[in-house]
């Protein structure tokens, strides 16, 4: 008898955690629908759920009007270079804090993530005018820079939760042993961490994949990422949405898998 | 770590690659719509006769093309050699110095034939400061086919007594048919363009000749007072989030019986392939009051070339070719004559195969010369711009008073309410920007 309560109570569970699962999800598959759709079709009032008229067209067209594979290789770049530099710089920087701590740690702390609060169109100028005089407008080096100087407060934070949770004994124990401090780092630490560092990661790529200020503002042509390549297809005055979907699910698709995989 | 290493070495490499540039190149930013879409597609053409001129283009969406352009020739940052700017920008712009009189188009260019409201508008102290590539006023879009069967006819000026009347009787809830769409969607270039304009025609005003904010006046709370009303009984639910798109996908899909919008909707609403009520749509010119002013706006996109371009004569010879009447040929042997820019040139509207593949032409032509962005209103304003006001400080205001307005069409603030705080807004703000004291 327990154990049927406990099979009615899994598919209960069960069902209920795919249909919210489901509705989470469900933007995401309005959008890949709506881009197999003709434009008169993805306004149509009431909207067809799947009882369309199916077509690639908007793909053709997409790839026609812009270079995806230029945008989608920037995108690659500039998140993944600034993903990397990020955790370059935030590992040492978390395992200091986290294991040898002063009176001033949670200071900066607070400080790093006080940085955040600041909306940055309050400081696109002076950054736009920097970017101008060194020569860094329009480049991936530049977009790198700036991206990974945006998410570090966020990595440090995110790695030093991690580090916390690490009991200092098996520290001290390789300490004990002879190790460096590099050695304690590569060896010990870092595979201990291995699902926070892969987590902190995965969340720090999908924020630089996502971002849309910094890369709208300091890129034109060369170093443009999929951000420009989605707001070239949308539009206040004309119909654009089927487009603007196929743009979209082309410029997700990447990391969306990487998701899935991770 | 050796992997990690490589990875990132390789990283490195890949980003210090810089682009080389071997000729002429103009970069070009521009907005998403059909025509600048269309234009893109036949650069070759321009290119073909310029083979010393490449041509780039940056298509961004109009809002953050403004925010990027903007940036950019704020700080001289020098990305862009053809801009495409409104006619909002570019009496600011060119009085800044940022633009490059355009005085070298060519001698077949015909300055002359372009149409005298535009032209007005894209030029300070008669200098052309801007070419423009299209243009645009406000109308009335309506179904013939509603408006025969309750017996109804439009007139070709007619009076918002009229539009409001008939909004009313076309209404049918129960079968999903609005009497009138409108814009609320907050923002200077959404509701309140089409607010400023209705605003107008009752012969309310931004401005005083001192720069007073004049949302006190009686003018203004018949405006929103006739707006609101109008929209609570014969809008549809939910317009307080309705623009453009929106309103176009409402009344393609025949669940509108009016519609007062951008003049180039037309070419939308009469095209089978987009549109399930094609063949029943007629035009008339934005709605007035009986004091002279139609509640219709003026709006041209232009390009422009920024002040501290290297590339200046690439950039005017670009500029010149897609502006010219030779363009509109191309786009018409190419695409047929409904898809040629409208809205710019005086011999596209004496062009009979224009105005025969055109329904819209007629009555396009009458609404931009009924627009006079000199003197928008009645009374008289220190600003130039109907549906705005030419001041650096409008986006913002105009923004923050959409607000308040697409709030009272929700129901969450009163009429009253919406606009003494539209008032207090715009008095603060222009007391800050030193117009007031």
């Amino acid at each position: 008898m327990a154990r049927m309560v406990t099979t009615r109570r899994k598919v209960i569970s069960t069902a209920a955690a795919w249909l919210v699962g489901f509705l989470i999800f469900f933007p995401i598959l309005w959008m890949v629908l709506a881009s197999f759709k003709t434009e008169l079709e993805a306004f149509a009032i009431p909207p067809s759920f799947l009882f369309f008229h199916w077509t690639t067209e908007n793909y053709v067209t997409v790839q026609e009007r812009s270079d995806y594979f230029h945008h989608a290789l920037n995108s690659i770049i500039i998140a993944g270079g600034s993903t990397l530099i990020a955790m370059l710089i935030a590992i040492p920087a978390a395992w200091s804090m986290a294991f040898s701590p002063t009176k001033r740690t949670k200071d900066i702390l607070l400080w790093m993530l006080s940085t955040k609060m600041m909306p940055p169109v309050g400081v696109l100028v002076p950054i736009y005018l920097i970017f101008r005089t060194v020569g860094l407008l329009d480049t991936r080096t530049g977009l790198v820079f700036i991206l990974c100087l945006g998410n570090l407060p966020i990595v440090i934070w995110m790695l030093f939760t991690y580090f916390k949770e690490i009991p200092k004994d098996i520290l001290e124990a390789a300490r004990m042993d002879g190790a460096t401090i590099g050695r304690e780092l590569i060896y010990v630490l870092t595979p201990m961490a291995v699902p926070g560092l892969a987590s902190t990661m995965l969340l720090n790529l999908i924020l630089a994949w996502n971002e849309a200020f910094w890369t709208l503002n300091l890129s034109t042509l060369e170093a443009a990422p999929l951000t420009v390549f989605i707001a070239s297809y949308s539009s206040p005055e004309g119909l654009f949405w089927a487009k603007l979907s196929a743009a979209s699910t082309l410029a997700i698709a990447p990391i969306l898998v990487l998701g899935w995989f991770s | 770590m050796k992997n990690v290493l490589c990875a990132v070495a390789g990283a490195a490499a890949l980003l210090i690659s810089a682009p080389s540039i071997a000729q002429t190149t103009l970069t070009v930013a521009t907005v998403n719509n059909g025509d600048m879409i269309r234009m893109q597609g036949l650069t070759s053409e321009f290119t073909a006769k310029n083979p010393d001129i490449t041509v780039k283009w940056v298509t961004l969406e109009e809002n953050v093309l403004r925010q990027r352009v903007t940036t950019d020739i704020a700080t001289k940052g020098g990305q862009f050699d053809v801009l495409t700017i409104g006619t909002y920008e570019v009496p600011i712009w060119a009085k800044k110095n940022w633009l490059v009189p355009l005085d070298k188009l060519g001698a077949d260019y015909d300055v002359n034939d372009l149409l005298p409201k535009i032209r007005d508008a894209v030029s300070v102290d008669g200098k052309l400061y801007a070419a423009p590539f299209y243009g645009e006023s406000s109308m009335v879009m309506y179904r013939t086919d509603l408006f025969d069967k309750a017996g109804l006819k439009m007139p070709d000026s007619p009076t918002w007594d009229f539009v409001v009347d008939a909004a009313k009787k076309l209404t049918d809830k129960s079968a999903g048919v609005y009497g009138i769409c409108l814009r609320g969607k907050a923002g200077w270039g959404e509701n309140m363009a089409f607010l400023t304009a209705m605003a107008n025609s009752f012969g309310a005003r931004w401005f005083d000749e001192k720069w007073e904010p004049q949302f006190n006046s009686p003018e203004w709370k018949k405006t929103l007072t006739t707006y609101v009303d109008l929209m609570k009984q014969a809008g549809p639910p939910g317009a307080s989030s309705n623009g453009f798109n929106e309103n176009l996908a409402l009344f393609n899909a025949g669940k509108c019986a009016m519609w007062i919008d951008a003049t180039v909707a037309a070419s939308f609403v009469t095209n089978p392939a987009q549109s399930t009520v094609a063949g029943k749509v007629g035009f008339a010119l934005a709605p007035n009051t009986g004091l002279g002013k139609n509640a219709n706006w003026l709006w041209a996109w232009s390009l422009a070339i920024p002040a501290g371009s290297k590339k200046v004569d690439a950039a005017e010879k670009f500029i010149a070719w897609a502006t010219s009447k030779d363009y509109s040929k191309l786009v018409a042997s190419k695409e047929g004559w409904s898809n040629v820019p409208p809205g710019t040139r005086t011999s596209l509207y004496q062009n009979p195969e224009y105005l025969k593949a055109a329904p819209f032409a007629k009555m396009t032509l009458a609404s931009i010369d009924a627009a006079d962005p000199s003197h928008p209103t009645v009374k008289p304003v220190p600003y130039v711009g109907v549906q705005y006001a030419a001041i650096p400080e409008f986006q913002g205001i105009g923004t923050a008073v959409g607000q308040q307005f697409s709030a009272a069409l929700s129901g969450s603030t009163t009429v009253d309410a919406a606009l003494s705080a539209a008032q207090s807004a715009t008095e603060r703000e222009m007391k800050r920007a030193g117009y007031i004291k």
